[in-house]
């Protein structure tokens, strides 16, 4: 039973592949090419049905339902997700840098900034929950208007797929804890990284088409 | 087959250094900062400070968030260094994904135009 190698364990500088490169990497980049598809799918569904509400709350302006007298304000906040935004492309940066750490074999520096990535990731999406939350209590849900629905099924997804990013980051930190990721498997924090990246910049798009654009 | 791997390798390791990686994440936060100057200064609470900007917003924000997003794949995606395989099996689908977002929000817009004048 010990003899069976775990086929990510072992060092493999020569692979005999038909393009000549790791196919777990073509596997990821497949897989985020096949993830801008996804997320150009809810991202046009969010720009079709943008200005299409029939009541409020809206995003940028108030608006009085005229049948209650309520006033809604407006709902988006630039400040606490410019703060967000500014978490995400911090990360971004921390991952090619505990990357760069782990590939030449820089443990502390591995460790530090993978540590500083999943933070960055962890607060985001605290802020995350903390803006749907002071959405809902502002008026704004999934079935309120077309915003509503539109937006927090981007965003939610969005937030899914960092959520689900911090928690493959922290399987590496435990992977670099236990000194089970040498400099021969950088690849595996490489992928990991790459999926990350992603998910920052489909944010880098997000950020303007909902929360900027008027 | 070995020879080549190993070139294709060596191609791929040669990532940028940790002070290149520094300064395009100052870049990204600069472009980042004029993306929420453009807006305060088009909408928020210094809008009309440098003219009306509203016919011009659009593109401009569309152009900062198309450089960060093209500084973040080929720096810090790699894509730059790496292989041209792993740029077209990621670029193809995002060429198809933009035609897809642009192509309905015209046919939307179309067809609210069409609505409007009545036919």
């Amino acid at each position: 039973m010990t003899d069976i190698a775990h086929p990510l364990a072992a060092p493999n500088p020569h692979l005999e592949t038909s393009t000549g490169l790791d196919s777990r990497k073509l596997a990821i980049w497949t897989f985020l090419g096949s993830e801008c598809m996804f997320f150009a799918s809810l991202i046009s569904t969010y720009v079709v049905y943008r200005g299409k509400s029939l009541v409020g709350p809206f995003p940028h302006t108030p608006w009085t339902d005229p049948a209650t007298g309520q006033v809604y304000e407006p709902i988006i906040e630039i400040p606490l997700v410019t703060v967000g935004t500014a978490l995400l492309l911090f990360s971004s940066l921390f991952i090619v840098l505990a990357l760069y750490g782990a590939q030449k074999g820089n443990r502390k520096m591995l460790l530090g900034w993978l540590g500083a990535t999943i933070m960055c990731g962890v607060f985001f999406v605290g802020m995350q929950v903390y803006e749907f939350t002071h959405f809902v209590h502002k008026g704004l849900t999934l079935q309120r208007n077309m915003f509503g629905a539109s937006f927090f099924t981007l965003t939610g997804f969005h937030g899914t797929h960092v959520t689900i990013g911090v928690i493959w980051l922290l399987t590496m930190f435990v992977l670099a804890l236990r000194k089970q990721l040498p400099p021969e498997n950088a690849i595996n924090l490489e992928m990991a990284a790459l999926y990350w990246h992603f998910v920052d910049v489909v944010w880098i798009i997000i950020f303007p088409v909902v929360y900027l654009m008027q | 087959m070995t020879s080549h791997v190993t070139a294709a390798d060596e191609h791929e390791h040669d990532h940028p250094t940790p002070g290149t990686y520094t300064k395009v994440g100052l870049v990204l936060f600069i472009l980042t900062a004029l993306e929420v100057a453009l807006y305060e200064i088009t909408f928020g609470e210094h809008a009309g400070a440098l003219g009306d900007l509203t016919h011009v917003f659009i593109p401009m924000l569309l152009s900062l968030s198309a450089a960060k997003f093209a500084l973040v794949a080929m720096f810090y995606m790699h894509l730059k260094q790496d292989s041209r395989l792993f740029t077209g099996v990621f670029v193809f689908p995002l060429i198809i994904a933009a035609v897809v977002i642009l192509a309905l929000a015209a046919l939307m817009a179309y067809h609210m135009a069409f609505s409007k004048s009545g036919g």
